[in-house]
């Protein structure tokens, strides 16, 4: 590891000014993944700038019915609060799914939302990555990418996105505010990840600089029937090989309001914008939940060894919605 | 702490970590993490060194009370914080409950994860008291805990020797 400068933020504006933009310069939240990959030299910062003294650590009511979620509020503390999981239980199921009780412990909202892909090549410096060093090639499209994307990949690479946090939020419409050199501003969760194309170094629309300081999650879907569920290796403590978020609202049996969103099958969320259209103002049928889970994965391209993906998440997705329907009709 | 705040190129600070109730006050590069700091510099090795990565638990030790991996964390971001590890729960002629079950049951083999499941049960189960706490309807919480919550909530702290069984029972001894 690299030695840095530690600088311990005393207010959202001295630490915009110590990291100042710089190629150099790292956020500090829980430290779960940014410490992790310094030590296995990917990221080799000067200068840590350290968030978690400020006080970005509260969630709130917003008077319009929505919570507001300070960037540091710690993932174990995000997933119990009685207001989230009462709203928003698709918000702490995601969460309760991802990592351990102990990392859920340290990591924040923040930095969740940031960390980055878990792909063995980008975590390995001797190996070719485009996300890691532009221009050096993608390891895993010709190598081990069993867990790689099926949906929005580019010959550039085929990471995914690791968050199951970002899955959950993205379902729910909410909102990233972003603090940086430029002021404020609030970027949807649907976009805040980017599609890899021929840039895939970087990850999201923040820019360097940028704090993330709140979560907003609006008042539309709070209180709807809403679930995550997850597929991995082991039954805890280990990514998502696949992972649906969906909300369901129902009115006299047909469709209302719905949303799904997968995890695990590309480098962003990907909210299931077509089968969401073909069930808006349906009834919700086993035959029909089918139908437009599988009009989605018709835009699946998977590689060599990760096939099984689009099964696995046809399935997650079909159970998930009928799930929900019937908890909704109940 | 030196350079508590504004940029400096300074790779190293001194800081005062408080650990076990006691206070030490050291100068530490920046890199060194909590768990280094603990078992290299205090001596203190109860913690171990499983992964350095975060998946394993073996590091794990209660910071405020709550149960974290030292591994990824930097020593240098603790100032001002309550550290205790497996030494500071109990010891021989005084054991923490979870410590006596833990030999009661026979919970371990080899022994190398269990500083870290020790601190990670005490750590968890404040976690299900809190939950319990934050609504009465569930404060039957802790000892209607079921096997299987148990090791869910116990996942992040791998056993090599698979001594899982006899670890989700000395837990369940302890609520009981
Ligand atoms: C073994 C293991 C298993 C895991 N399993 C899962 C899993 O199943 N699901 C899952 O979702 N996650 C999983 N994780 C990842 C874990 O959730 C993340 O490491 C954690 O959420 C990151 O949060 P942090 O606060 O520690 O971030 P940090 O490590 O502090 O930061 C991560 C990145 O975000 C930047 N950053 C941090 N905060 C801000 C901010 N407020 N504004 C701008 N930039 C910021 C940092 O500079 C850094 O680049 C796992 C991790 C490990 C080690
Ligand atoms: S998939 Fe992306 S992150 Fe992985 S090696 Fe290829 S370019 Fe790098
Ligand atoms: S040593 Fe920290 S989790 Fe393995
Ligand atoms: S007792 Fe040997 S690793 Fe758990």
């Amino acid at each position: 590891m690299k030695p840095f400068a530690y600088v311990a933020a005393g207010s959202l504006a001295e630490a915009v000014d110590a990291h100042g933009g710089r190629p150099g310069s790292r956020y500090l939240g829980g430290g779960t993944n940014l410490v992790d990959l310094m030590k296995l030299g990917v990221e080799r910062p000067d200068t840590l700038v350290d968030l978690t003294r400020l006080p970005l650590d509260a969630i709130e009511e917003t008077g319009d019915g929505g919570l507001r979620v300070g960037s540091g509020v710690r993932n174990s503390d995000f997933a119990a609060h009685p207001l989230v999981a009462a709203r928003y239980p698709v918000v702490s199921q995601a969460l309760l799914a991802g990592a351990s009780g102990q990392l859920r412990n340290a990591a924040t909202t923040g930095g969740n939302l940031l960390q980055r892909t878990r792909c063995s090549y980008f975590q390995d410096i001797s190996k070719p990555c485009n996300k890691r060093e532009p221009g050096s090639g993608c390891g895993a499209r010709d190598g081990v990418h069993r867990d790689h994307a099926v949906l929005g990949h580019s010959a550039h690479c085929i990471a995914t996105q690791p968050s199951d946090l970002a899955v959950a939020l993205a379902a729910v419409d909410a909102q990233i505010e972003l603090r940086g050199p430029q002021g404020l501003r609030t970027v949807p969760a649907t976009t805040f990840h980017r599609l890899p194309g021929d840039s895939p170094e970087q990850d999201t629309v923040v820019v360097p600089g940028d704090i993330v300081t709140a979560v907003l999650l609006p008042p539309g879907p709070a209180g709807l029937p809403s679930r995550y569920r997850k597929v991995r290796d082991r039954a805890s403590y280990s990514f998502a090989l696949a992972s649906v978020a969906a909300v369901l609202d129902l009115d006299a049996g047909r469709v209302r309001h719905v949303a799904v969103c997968f995890g695990g099958l590309a480098h962003r969320p990907w909210r299931a914008t077509i089968t969401e259209e073909r069930l808006r103002g349906a009834v919700p049928t086993q035959e029909a939940v089918r139908q437009a889970v599988e009009a989605e994965l018709l835009q699946a391209q998977p590689l060599r060894d990760n096939g099984y993906k689009v099964g696995l998440a046809k399935n997650l997705a079909c159970d998930v919605l009928d799930t929900l329907v019937r908890s909704a009709s109940a | 702490m030196a350079n508590h705040s504004g940029h400096s190129g300074q790779t190293s600070s001194r800081i005062t970590l408080r650990v076990n109730g006691e206070e030490y006050t050291l100068t530490l590069d920046h890199r060194v993490t909590l768990l280094d700091a603990l078992r290299e510099h205090l001596d203190l090795i109860g913690a171990k060194k499983g992964c350095d990565h975060g998946q394993c638990g073996a590091c794990t030790v209660l910071v405020d009370g709550r149960r974290v991996n030292s591994c990824l964390l930097l020593a240098v971001a603790q100032q001002g914080t309550s550290v205790t590890t497996v030494e500071g729960l109990g010891d021989a002629a005084t054991p923490h409950p979870l410590q006596a079950a833990f030999v009661e049951r026979d919970a371990y083999q080899c022994g190398y994860c269990t500083p870290g499941q020790l601190c990670s049960a005490v750590g968890m189960l404040a976690e299900v008291t809190a939950e319990a706490g934050s609504d009465p309807t569930t404060s039957a919480r802790r000892s209607a805990l079921t096997r299987d919550e148990v090791a869910e909530r116990m996942s992040g702290n791998l056993c090599r020797c698979g001594a899982y069984p006899r670890i989700v029972d000395a837990v369940l001894d302890v609520i009981a």
